[in-house]
C-alpha cells in the first residue's frame, strides 16, 4: 500500500506540473557539476609547475622573460618556432601544464646558434614575452654553461677526437661561417680532427664573435655586435696532487645559448646549460631586472 | 537599444519568453493574426520539408567548411612552405606582416600578465574591426577547428541518439557566462592563461601547424563527451571565445534576419542551429516584427538559410542589403512565380514545436 502510494507521487511529478521544476533543478545541478568539473581539470595546469616564480620549467627562447611572466604573457602563437632557422624553438605539451603551447628549446637536440644573427624568435614575439629590449646575441641569457660531468670531459683526460661529433644519425643543424655564412648545415657533415678535444670552446658563438672583433672583423661590419666579454676558453689547470691537465672553463660572457651541450661529443654531454642559473656578474643581474619589469620601458 | 539588450541578455543564457501580445508591432499582430486562420496539414509540411531537402545543397554550409579548411589550411601550408603568407596560430598571428590577435586569447595575456604592448594591442585592434564587419561569432563557425570536428561530432551524435545510443544532457546555458568570469578571474588571480591549457581551438590550431600532442587527448575527450552525452557542450555551454565574439557581434551590421511573412513555423531551423534559442523567434506569436536580425549569439553559420524551407532566413548586411534578397523557392517549383499573385494559399501552420 505505502509503495502503491509513492508510486503514484512518483507518477504525478513525472507527469504534473512539477517535471518542469524537477528537470529545472536536475540542470542545474548538471550545470554546478560542469562548472566544477571544467575548472577542476583547468587547474590541472598547476601541477608541472614549481611554485617559485623564477624556476624554468625548460630551457627558454632569447629575451625569455622571468618564467612566470613568461608563461603568463605568450599567447601561445609559435611565431618565434616559425622564424627560427634551426628549427631550435619547439612548443611545449600537455605535461608542462600551463606551459602547453609555449616555447622552449632542447638544446641536446638543437641548440640556439644564433644564425639568424638579429634574434628572430625577439622580433617574432606579439606579446614581448621574448623581451623587445635585447639588441645583440651577447645580451641574451638563456642559462649558464656548466661542465657537469667533468670525468667525461675528453679534454680533462687529456683526449683528442677525430670524426663526427655526434654521429652520422644526428641531424641537428650548425652554422661554419667558413662554409657559409647564411646558412647553417648538418652536424653530421663537419668532421673534426683535434688532439685536444675543444669542439665545445671553437663552436661557441659569442667566443666566434669575441675573436672576429679581436681581429678587427665586426660581425656584420658593427662593432656593437662585439661581446664584451669572452664565454669559454681552455685552461690548463693544475689539481691539487700536482695532476695537471686542461679544461673548459666558462667566462661571464656565456649567455647559455646550448651550442657547447649541442657538439660535445661523449655519450652523455659533458657539459650542460643550467637555464636556472645565469651569470653571477652585474650583466645578468641587469637581465633579470629588466624581464621582471617586463622589460618594456 | 531594445533589441541590443535583449541580444546581450540572450548571450550571457537568459531564456527567451514570450512577448505579450501588447509588445507585438501592429504589423506583426496583423500578420500573426491572419496566418491564425489559416491551416495547413502535416502533410503539407512533410511535403514542404522534403521537397527542399530533395533541391537543397547546402550551399552556405559548403561555402563555410571550404573557408574554415582554407584559412586553417593557409596556416599550415605558409609554415610549411616558409612562405610567411599567414604565421603564427589562431591565437596570434601576422598576415603578410600584420599583427593578428585572438580577441580571447589576447585578453587572457592582459588580464593574466596585466602589461599590453603595442603589437599585441595592434593585433587585437585589426582583429576587432574585422569581425565587426564579419558578425563577431562568425569566427566560430567560419574559422575554428574545433567548430568543424564538433560538427562532424554533433551528426554522429543525433545519429545515435535517435537510436538511443547516445543522450543529450542539457545544462542551463548561463554556465557559459560564469565560466567567463571564473576564467578572467582565474587568469588575473593566478597569472597564468588558465583557458589556453584547455582550450581546443588553440590546441588543435597548434597542432595542425607544429605536428599532433598530447592535449590533443583533451579534445578527442570533449569530442566524446559531446557524441555521447551531450549535444554540442562545449560550444554552447563552456567556451569564453563564443562570449567574446558575441560581444563583437552585438554591433555587427552582418546577420541572419528573419521574415516571418512566409514562415510555416514549423521549427527545421532551430533543429539544426548550434545556439536555437536565436531562433526562437520563430515560434508562433514570439516576433514582435515582421523583420527582426537574430541575436549576437547567432554563429552566422547559415545552417537555417540553408534548412529554412521558406527562404525567411537570410543573410543581411545591414545597410547594403535593403531587403533580404528572396531566391526563387526551390521548395515549391510550381508556385515559384504564382507566389507573389495568391501567397495566402499555402501560408498556414498549426504546429509550432519542430518534433
Amino acid at each position: 500500500m505505502n509503495d502503491s502510494k509513492t508510486d503514484a507521487k512518483k507518477k504525478n511529478i513525472t507527469r504534473g506540473p512539477g517535471r518542469r521544476a524537477q528537470e529545472a533543478r536536475r540542470q542545474f545541478l548538471r550545470s554546478v557539476g560542469l562548472t566544477v568539473g571544467v575548472t577542476g581539470i583547468s587547474l590541472l595546469g598547476f601541477v608541472p609547475l614549481k611554485g617559485d616564480a623564477t624556476t624554468r620549467l625548460k630551457m627558454r627562447p632569447p629575451g625569455a622573460l622571468v618564467e612566470d611572466d613568461y608563461l603568463a604573457s605568450c599567447i601561445k602563437c609559435g611565431q618565434c618556432v616559425q622564424v627560427c632557422p634551426v628549427n631550435a624553438v619547439k612548443l611545449d605539451d600537455l605535461d608542462t601544464g600551463f606551459g602547453l603551447g609555449t616555447a622552449y628549446i632542447d638544446a641536446r637536440e638543437q641548440a640556439c646558434d644564433f644564425s639568424c644573427d638579429g634574434l628572430q624568435c625577439v622580433l617574432a614575439c606579439p606579446t614581448g614575452s621574448l623581451t623587445h629590449t635585447l639588441d645583440y646575441t651577447h645580451d641574451t641569457r638563456m642559462g649558464f654553461a656548466v661542465l657537469d660531468k667533468p670525468k667525461l670531459c675528453l679534454a680533462v683526460a687529456g683526449k683528442g677526437f677525430k670524426g663526427l661529433a655526434r654521429g652520422p644519425d644526428y641531424d641537428g643543424l650548425l652554422r661554419y661561417e667558413e662554409i657559409d655564412r647564411w646558412n647553417p648545415i648538418p652536424l653530421n657533415e663537419y668532421p673534426y680532427d683535434v688532439e685536444i678535444c675543444d669542439l665545445c670552446v671553437q663552436a661557441c658563438p659569442i667566443e666566434q664573435r669575441y675573436n672576429q672583433c679581436q681581429d678587427g672583423k665586426y660581425p656584420s661590419g658593427d662593432q656593437n655586435q662585439c661581446p664584451p666579454e669572452r664565454a669559454i676558453g681552455l685552461e690548463l689547470i693544475e689539481e691539487k696532487n700536482g695532476v695537471r691537465h686542461m679544461k673548459p672553463v666558462i667566462y661571464d660572457g656565456c649567455v647559455g645559448c646550448g651550442v657547447c651541450e649541442m657538439i660535445c661529443p661523449t655519450a652523455e654531454p659533458s657539459i650542460i646549460i643550467d637555464y636556472n642559473k645565469l651569470t653571477k656578474r652585474p650583466l645578468s643581474e641587469q637581465y633579470i631586472a629588466k624581464s621582471k619589469s617586463g622589460g618594456h620601458s | 537599444m531594445n533589441h541590443t539588450l535583449e541580444s546581450l541578455a540572450q548571450l550571457f543564457g537568459r531564456a527567451s519568453r514570450k512577448p505579450k501580445k501588447e509588445e507585438l508591432s501592429p504589423a506583426a499582430q496583423k500578420m500573426y493574426f491572419y496566418k491564425k486562420g489559416q491551416k495547413v496539414t502535416k502533410a503539407q509540411l512533410q511535403e514542404l520539408h522534403d521537397e527542399h531537402h530533395k533541391n537543397s545543397k547546402n550551399k552556405w554550409r559548403k561555402r563555410r567548411w571550404l573557408t574554415l579548411i582554407a584559412i586553417n589550411l593557409l596556416f599550415v601550408v605558409s609554415f610549411f612552405l616558409d612562405i610567411q603568407l599567414l604565421e603564427g596560430a589562431l591565437t596570434a598571428s601576422r598576415f603578410m606582416g600584420f599583427h593578428m590577435a585572438d580577441l580571447n586569447s589576447a585578453l587572457q595575456v592582459m588580464l593574466a600578465h596585466k602589461q599590453v604592448l603595442i603589437n599585441l594591442l595592434i593585433g587585437v585592434v585589426t582583429v576587432l574591426i574585422m569581425w565587426i564587419i564579419l558578425g563577431g561569432r562568425t569566427f566560430c563557425s567560419w574559422v575554428c577547428p574545433y567548430h568543424l570536428l564538433a560538427e562532424w561530432a554533433e551528426s554522429l551524435h543525433l545519429w545515435l541518439a535517435k537510436r538511443g545510443l547516445a543522450k543529450n544532457y542539457t545544462f542551463h546555458r548561463g554556465v557559459r557566462s560564469v565560466f567567463y568570469v571564473i576564467f578572467a578571474l582565474l587568469a588575473i588571480v593566478t597569472g597564468y592563461t588558465v583557458f589556453e591549457f584547455i582550450s581546443p581551438t588553440g590546441i588543435l590550431s597548434r597542432a595542425l601547424i607544429y605536428g599532433p600532442t598530447l592535449a590533443l587527448i583533451w579534445v578527442a575527450f570533449l569530442l566524446l563527451f559531446e557524441v555521447f552525452l551531450s549535444r554540442r557542450a562545449w560550444c554552447r555551454y563552456v567556451c569564453p571565445i563564443g562570449i567574446t565574439y558575441g560581444l563583437v557581434g552585438v554591433i555587427s551590421p552582418l546577420r541572419v534576419t528573419y521574415d516571418m511573412t512566409d514562415c510555416k513555423h514549423e521549427g527545421d531551423c532551430r533543429a539544426v542551429c548550434l545556439v536555437p534559442h536565436v531562433l526562437d523567434l520563430t515560434i508562433k506569436n514570439r516576433s514582435t516584427e515582421i523583420e527582426v536580425p537574430l541575436g549576437a549569439d547567432c554563429t552566422r553559420c547559415g545552417l537555417c538559410v540553408d534548412a529554412c524551407p521558406t527562404s525567411s532566413l537570410n543573410f543581411e548586411f545591414k545597410g547594403l542589403t535593403h531587403k533580404p534578397e528572396k531566391e526563387e523557392l526551390p521548395t515549391m517549383p510550381d508556385s515559384g512565380s504564382a507566389k507573389q499573385e495568391q501567397p495566402e494559399a499555402k501560408d498556414n501552420t498549426n504546429s509550432e514545436e519542430p518534433k
